[in-house]
């Protein structure tokens, strides 16, 4: 069984060795580039970032075999973790759709007005779907984890809906390439053609990850967080999760 | 009598090989088990050839995808089986035939061997051109009708359309409405 996960003493540099798509994570931290030989520890302490938040994320997004425990998620500092989302959110609609829609506008130029207008009216659909799928976490979900963190009861549960359509963003990015490389005729077309379904797969994954941090993460910490809610309300002394007094303070990011 | 089946089980953990062996019983024959994937994987089920193979998928590096293909590749009709324990990415057990957790109950573990050593399809090799009951079925997902709606537009059972999707999903590699949709399109089976 494969337990080699990544610790706060390797050297960043390895780390990325290992998994060179976490350099597109970096800068959702505001990690630069030319960390040099510093390990892990020392490029959080620099940036003042939570180590062992920063190490769940970069393992989350290279094992397929890592998933946090209670324990674990008891002991995590999770400060970040609504800030690096929202860091996570603006890098996809703001950085990845624009560049993968340049290169689909351009193969879409090229493939004829029939396959053109099929590819761009699925994009403009696919970018919308995204863009309320992230705006309802972010007035919905994430707000409701800030006011949990702050002590104030909340009335209403969370509701659930946020975590249904995840995997039909993906699904859907999957279907793209698939539709791409199969059906559409790329004689004259094939670097562009490569090049956008490359783009596609790699927001594909890295969305594939982001959705594993808030369905196996975010949710299951807001889940131990209304736990302890509860118990606290019954005036239960075993209620263990440290509660910060404040909301903690967003940090911009990236 | 039918020949027994013969799996060929790739676990690192001597306590779960051996529970397996006890639970499988004499239905099915055990080859000689692997602690690891070796690198000549697929030449040794060419030579060994297992109707199953019960693999541990923390045993393969990273990505998994790749190296599941090149399995199967080596033997077609073997059903690649996920041997779970612990939490494993959807994504990557999704390239498995199955899964089987071991919190299953002891029954079920042989019964879960018997079904997806089953084959899909009658004799021969499989096609992955879309069956005319299947074309139908598809045009109407395209125009956005549910499974309950298709099943009384055709007449069929929600079952049957269900497995119908499931086909034209594995057949086409198209997951979503949306993507099935462009496929109807390009294909000419709906007008856009």
């Amino acid at each position: 069984m494969k337990n080699s996960f990544f610790t706060a003493r390797m050297k960043l540099s390895d780390v990325v060795a290992a998994n060179h798509t976490l350099i597109l994570v970096l800068p959702r931290f505001g990690i630069p580039l030319g960390f040099g030989e510093l390990s892990v520890q020392e490029v959080c302490s620099r940036y003042g970032l939570p180590v062992d938040f920063v190490l769940l994320v970069f393992n989350v997004y290279t094992f397929d075999d890592y998933l946090p425990d209670e324990d674990d998620l008891q002991r995590t500092d999770f400060s970040l973790l609504v800030p690096y989302l929202k860091a996570s959110h603006r890098y996809y609609l703001d950085e990845r759709l624009p560049h993968i829609e340049r290169h689909l506008v351009h193969v879409a130029g090229h493939a004829g007005d029939r396959y053109g207008s099929i590819l761009k009216s699925f994009f403009e659909d696919y970018r919308e779907e995204v863009r309320s799928h992230f705006g309802s976490e972010e007035c919905e979900v994430f707000p409701y984890l800030e006011h949990l963190l702050a002590g104030e009861s909340e009335e209403r549960p969370l509701s659930e809906h946020f975590t249904e359509n995840h995997s039909d963003l993906v699904d859907k990015l999957s279907d793209l390439t698939q539709i791409l490389y199969k059906y559409i005729p790329g004689e004259q077309l094939t670097e562009e053609l490569n090049e956008l379904v490359f783009a596609i797969m790699q927001l594909s994954a890295d969305l594939q990850k982001h959705a594993l941090m808030e369905e196996k993460i975010l949710l299951p910490y807001i889940y131990q967080l209304e736990r302890c809610d509860c118990r606290e309300q019954g005036n239960d002394p075993d209620c263990a999760t440290p509660r910060p007094d404040t909301v903690p303070e967003k940090r911009r990011l990236g | 009598m039918k020949p027994l089946t013969q799996v060929l089980v790739v676990e690192p953990s001597d306590i779960i090989r051996e529970g397996l062996k006890a639970l499988l019983g004499d239905e099915f024959v055990l080859q000689a088990p692997l602690r690891e994937v070796p690198v000549d994987m697929p030449q040794r089920l060419m030579r060994q050839q297992p109707d199953i193979l019960l693999l541990n998928p923390t045993l393969l590096n990273t990505p998994a995808r790749m190296q599941v293909v090149s399995l199967q590749q080596a033997r077609p009709s073997m059903a690649i089986v996920a041997l779970v324990y612990q939490y494993v990415d959807p994504q990557v057990l999704s390239l498995f035939k199955t899964v089987l957790d071991i919190r299953e109950s002891g029954s079920r573990v042989a019964q879960l061997m018997r079904e997806c050593c089953q084959p899909e399809q009658e004799g021969g090799e499989e096609s992955y051109e879309l069956s005319e009951r299947e074309s139908e079925v598809l045009v109407l997902v395209a125009r956005g009708l549910s499974s309950k709606e298709i099943a009384d537009e055709l007449n069929i059972s929600i079952h049957t359309v269900n497995s119908h999707r499931k086909n034209i999903t594995h057949k086409t590699g198209i997951k979503s409405v949306a993507g099935l949709a462009v496929y109807a399109m390009l294909h000419n089976l709906v007008t856009g």
